[in-house]
Parts: C-alpha cells; sequence; structure tokens
C-alpha cells in the first residue's frame, strides 16, 4: 500500500454514460479527482450535475443497462475497482466504502426490523454471529446517538422521525468501520435543525474513526464547515476544484460565483433580493458544443458558446475549466483584498 | 362484520330470487288452482312476505337452510357438503400451481427485464389472460386426450385432475405473473434496494430478503379473493370435464328455482370470500410492518 502515498481514492477521466430513448446522457463526463487518507471532499453541484453518479460508480452501482462507464480509472486503496469482477466488489461495498443516502425515508427497507439491517452488514463483512452482531448493532446505535437503543433496535423504519432514521443509515455504513465514507445528500430531507446535528455527528465519527468522507451536497452552506477541498460540478464535468478555503475566497469559475452569490448572508444583504443563476442546467443529453455554462453566464462570449473551455490551472490545488479563469480569479483577488481593507 | 355483510348478502339474495318471475312449481302447463294452493301452504308461501322473510332468516341464522326443493329428502348443508370436496379440490390444486407458475415466471421475468424471457413470459401471460377457460378447456382436451392420449377428458383421478387443474389456474398464473412482474420491477427500482446493494450484499439476498417482500403485496391482495373464487368452484371447467363440484350445483339451483339450494349457497360462497379477505388482511400485517396493529 506504499505506493498509494496516503491516498485513498483517485478518479481519473472517468466517463459513466447512459443510453436513453433521448440519446446518449453524459451524466459524468471526464471527472478526476483524488482523495487523501482522512480528508473530506465536497462535490458540490446543482441537480443532474452528475454528482450522485460519479459517487455511485465509484461503487460500481450504475444500473447497467442503460448506465455504464465508458472510460476512466477509480483506483481505491491501490485496488483498480474497474477491473474487479462483481464479487470482489460486494466485499469492498459496505465493508471498506460505504454510503449514506439522501432520503433517509426511502433508503431504509422498511419491511425489515432496525436489527435486521444493521446485523446483516456486520454478519456479511466481519463474519459476526447473530449474538455479536446484535451486541455490534446496539453499540453502533448508542454511538450516533439514539435514545433508548435498546428497544429501538427492534423497532421498524416507520416508528422513527426522518433524523432519527439517518442516524440508523450512518451507524449502518460505518458499522464495519470502513475507510471511506460516501454520503449523498445526507441532510438534504432533513429539518435544518437536525441538518446541523446529522453533519455535526459525521465530523464528529469522521474525527473519531478517522474515515475519509466524500460530502455530497448543493447546499454550499453544508461543505464550508466540513471539508477539506471542493469540486464544483455542472453538466457532468468538473467546473473547478480547489481548497475549500481558497474556493469560497477567491473562486475562479463565475458558475461558483454565482453558486457563492446565492447562498443567502443576512448579515450584509438584509432586504436586498437573493441573487440567483438565470436559466436551468443544460439537458446533458444535447450539450452545445462550447462551454455547457454559457447560456447562463454573464460573462459568455462568442468564444465561449462555440469553443469547449480549457481546464486552468491556477495554482497545483486550484483548477477551473473556463475561458476567463485567470481573469475570474484575479477579479475575485481583487474583491477579497478590498474586504480586507 | 363478516355475519352483517352476509346476512345482508342473504337478504338481497332472497329478494332476488323472488323478485324474478316464475317459481320451482312452474311447469309448462298451468297447475290447477287448487293444488297450486296446496303447494303454498306446504312451503309456507301463503303467508304474507315478512313473515316468510323472518321464518327463512330465523333458519338461516341457526345455519339451518332447509332441504332442497328440487332434490327432496336432501338437506341444503348435505348438498353443499358432498359437492364442495370437488371444488375445492381442483381450486386448492389450481391456487398452487398458478402461484407457483405465476411467482417464478414473474420474478424471473422481472430480473431479466426485457430480455427473451421476459417477453416470451409477459406474452404467455397475455394469451393466458385473454383466452377464455371455456376455449382452452376444451382446447387441451383436444390435444391431450383426443390427439395424444396422454390424459383422460374427464374422470375423477390423478390424471383426470390434470387438465381441469390446469384450465382453472392458467388465467390465475397469468394475472400473478404480470403482478409479480410490475411489483418486483417497481420494488428493486427503490431506494433501499439500493442501500442493499450498497452494503455489498449479493443479488440473491437483495432479491429474496429485501425485494421479495414488497414485491409480492399486490399478489396477496389479488390472491385471497381468488383463492375464495377457485374454491367455490368456476361453472365452466366443472362443465367442460364433469365435475360434480359446487359451481355446477349452483347454476343447477339457480335454473330450478331451487330457494334454499341457492340462499345456502349464497351464503357459503360469502362466507368463504369474505373470510379470505380477513385472511388477506391479516397477512398484510405479517407481510408489511407498516399497517401492522399497534
Amino acid at each position: 500500500m506504499s505506493e498509494t502515498n496516503g491516498t485513498i481514492l483517485s478518479v481519473n477521466g472517468l466517463k459513466t454514460y447512459f443510453q436513453t430513448e433521448d440519446g446518449v446522457v453524459k451524466a459524468v463526463d471526464g471527472i478526476t479527482f483524488e482523495l487523501k487518507k482522512g480528508e473530506t471532499l465536497g462535490i458540490v453541484g446543482e441537480s443532474g450535475s452528475g454528482k450522485s453518479v460519479t459517487n455511485l460508480s465509484v461503487m460500481r452501482l450504475i444500473p447497467e443497462p442503460p448506465g455504464k462507464i465508458v472510460a476512466g480509472d477509480i483506483v481505491f486503496s491501490g485496488i483498480d475497482v474497474r477491473a474487479l469482477s462483481i464479487d470482489e466488489v460486494r466485499k469492498i461495498r459496505g465493508k471498506r466504502i460505504a454510503m449514506i443516502f439522501q432520503d433517509p425515508m426511502t433508503s431504509l427497507n422498511p419491511f425489515l426490523k432496525i436489527s435486521t439491517q444493521l446485523m446483516e452488514v456486520t454478519r456479511l463483512h466481519l463474519g459476526h454471529t447473530k449474538d455479536e452482531a446484535y451486541a455490534h448493532a446496539l453499540k453502533m446505535l448508542k454511538l450516533v446517538g439514539i435514545p433508548d437503543a435498546g428497544t429501538r433496535l427492534d423497532e421498524y423504519p416507520h416508528q422513527f422521525s426522518g433524523g432519527m432514521r439517518q442516524r440508523v443509515m450512518i451507524a449502518m455504513a460505518l458499522s464495519c468501520d470502513p475507510e471511506l465514507l460516501i454520503a449523498d445528500e445526507p441532510t438534504t430531507a432533513l429539518d435544518v435543525t437536525i441538518q446541523a446535528q446529522i453533519l455535526e455527528l459525521i465530523k464528529d465519527l469522521k474525527a473519531r474513526m478517522g474515515t475519509s468522507v466524500i460530502l455530497i451536497t448543493h447546499d454550499l452552506g453544508v461543505v464550508a464547515g466540513m471539508t477539506d477541498k471542493i469540486i464544483v460540478m455542472y453538466a457532468g464535468k468538473v467546473f473547478e476544484q480547489a481548497s475549500t478555503k481558497e474556493l469560497f475566497a477567491t473562486p475562479a469559475n463565475p458558475y461558483t460565483k454565482g453558486l457563492l452569490k446565492s447562498v443567502p448572508d443576512p448579515a450584509h444583504e438584509q432586504g436586498k433580493e437573493l441573487y440567483q443563476i438565470p436559466g436551468l442546467p443544460p439537458d446533458v443529453a444535447h450539450l452545445p458544443p462550447g462551454c455547457p455554462f454559457a447560456e447562463r453566464c454573464d460573462r459568455a462570449t462568442d468564444l465561449c458558446r462555440q469553443q469547449y473551455p480549457p481546464f486552468v490551472e491556477i495554482n497545483a490545488d486550484h483548477h477551473s475549466l473556463c475561458h476567463f479563469a485567470r481573469e475570474v480569479y484575479a477579479e475575485s483577488v481583487a474583491e477579497q483584498n478590498k474586504q480586507e481593507l | 362484520m363478516i355475519i352483517p355483510m352476509a346476512l345482508l348478502v342473504i337478504t338481497l339474495t332472497w329478494a332476488l330470487v323472488r323478485i324474478a318471475p316464475g317459481n320451482f312449481y312452474t311447469q309448462e302447463k298451468k297447475l290447477p288452482p287448487a293444488v297450486e294452493e296446496n303447494i303454498k301452504k306446504k312451503y309456507g308461501l301463503d303467508k304474507p312476505w315478512y313473515q316468510q322473510y323472518g321464518i327463512m332468516m330465523w333458519n338461516v341464522v341457526r345455519g339451518d337452510f332447509g332441504s332442497s326443493l328440487k332434490y327432496e329428502g336432501q338437506t341444503v348443508n348435505e348438498i353443499i357438503w358432498r359437492h364442495f370436496p370437488y371444488s375445492a379440490t381442483i381450486g386448492i390444486l389450481a391456487y398452487v400451481l398458478a402461484l407457483l407458475i405465476g411467482l417464478t415466471a414473474g420474478v424471473i421475468a422481472s430480473l431479466k427485464q426485457n430480455s427473451i424471457f421476459d417477453y416470451g413470459s409477459t406474452s404467455l401471460a397475455m394469451l393466458g389472460l385473454s383466452v377464455p377457460n371455456f376455449v382452452l378447456g376444451p382446447l387441451l382436451v383436444l390435444v391431450f386426450s383426443f390427439w395424444l392420449y396422454w390424459l383422460p377428458p374427464a374422470r375423477w383421478s390423478l390424471a383426470g385432475l390434470v387438465l381441469p387443474v390446469v384450465t382453472l389456474a392458467a388465467i390465475y398464473a397469468a394475472y400473478i405473473a404480470r403482478l409479480t412482474r410490475a411489483g418486483m420491477l417497481e420494488v428493486m427500482r427503490s431506494d433501499y434496494i439500493r442501500t442493499a446493494r450498497a452494503k455489498g450484499l449479493d443479488e440473491k439476498t437483495v432479491l429474496l430478503r429485501h425485494g421479495l417482500r414488497g414485491g409480492i403485496i399486490p399478489v396477496v391482495s389479488f390472491t385471497g379473493p381468488a383463492l375464495a373464487a377457485l374454491l367455490a368452484g368456476t361453472v365452466v371447467v366443472e362443465k367442460v370435464f364433469a365435475i360434480p363440484g359446487l359451481g355446477n350445483i349452483f347454476i343447477q339451483s339457480v335454473l330450478n328455482r331451487d330457494e334454499p339450494l341457492v340462499l345456502g349457497i349464497v351464503a357459503f360462497l360469502s362466507i368463504l370470500i369474505m373470510v379470505f379477505n380477513l385472511l388477506v388482511d391479516i397477512s398484510y400485517g405479517f407481510l408489511d410492518p407498516r399497517i401492522r396493529y399497534e
């Protein structure tokens, strides 16, 4: 494992396409990123930008057909995931890479007791006996802060509230002490107060267990306090990639700037109308030849509409997919300096 | 709930039999008035209708449907119990066969959606649904009894049961296969199946432990009333294969205007259907914890 250099997951040029009646949908079109051990990566984007598909691809959970990983490398802890047989992938799923999904209401099986759903993971991967699995399940429920875990273990999902169900999902995901946790919009379906609790819980458990985390969200507020670095996705492509601090301070992509401007800031903008990026995300089955964001971008030129933009390197850790990445970056830096003065 | 419902059904049946023109003693030739008078007296038909209804209801509540008017000396209960086992035997066999074929075909079709097997079994199911059993029955007899000489066209024996059971099961198997396929397709797309796969479970476990229960709920709602209908006997299949079942007797009793027998069979069938619906409701509770009583 020494050759992995502390890298837990590296995705290189990943392309996942879906065959539909409307044509080929390039849900993920050339994604590259790297995640170091213990790091938290945020993947941000609007609905349909390919964030979930990227991560389902890592788990090889793309329904096939209609979906297919057509190109790219996925290397998890030195293992080429794409080259594995499905049985070998199953040994990684749930054990070394675990996932939490968006809607805890529908992600737990309504027909099975919580205990059954928790126990089957450890019995499968850790070879637990029934009693060991039950004890472990109880321990996990306590760990994620479910009150009265002993009686709740034998209840069914519908007897839990949304936040409690997401805690159960987290308990299930962390049962086998995975190296990588993928949280796909873990708080989107929850109340705001519960959101904070769940995020705090993930953060706390991550610190305690040393798990690497990929946090998928469309809410920039969520990733701000949680992640080390961020990928901004749009129309199946990486639009910007930077450390969290740098992305928030000096974004180099008009799309990122638009997203940041759309976050409500009651302290400074009270009374002003909240900014929103005009238009809708494009139909990824019929993308124009130029920049996919050109239609909605306030600084788009003819060049943007005709030519696909380059992936510009601002510095070693900061890249942006834009014809004017350097200009946008310079503007951001100038704005930043002005604010600091 | 069952008892008032059954009494209501009996009342309506009684009213319908009474409202319908004609009666059990009418022949082609008109009876002399004196004879008609005597018959009416003997069967209590000279009393006002509410009194007749009261007597009928009182007997029904005690479980006594009286004697058949056509088959004299035989009580309705005797007749029902003599003929019901025939209907029940082919009914239960057809039910088991339909479930076996329907569930298996449905599950496999849903797993291999849009494969040759899927198209094959859905077309076959469509065929099974569209061919009425008065066509299928004689057709099977023609092929397997008269051309191939494999099976008897009608005899109460194990070999003789094959054709009626298959005829009876075909439409149910087809329907169950379609319900299962649709139910499974729906469930296997759901989020919790994705969760199960993300846990590293193999497809067999995902299907059997996580998918099947939700997938067959629509089948369960169908199979309760279906079993009752199968047990009650089906007139067509019993006619085609000359089986002395309840369905056959029921039609005869209606044609004979044999009021006690009609009422007895209707009461029996309605209770049967309601009991099976109750069983379905109870089994929902086992399948789906969300509708279990607290």
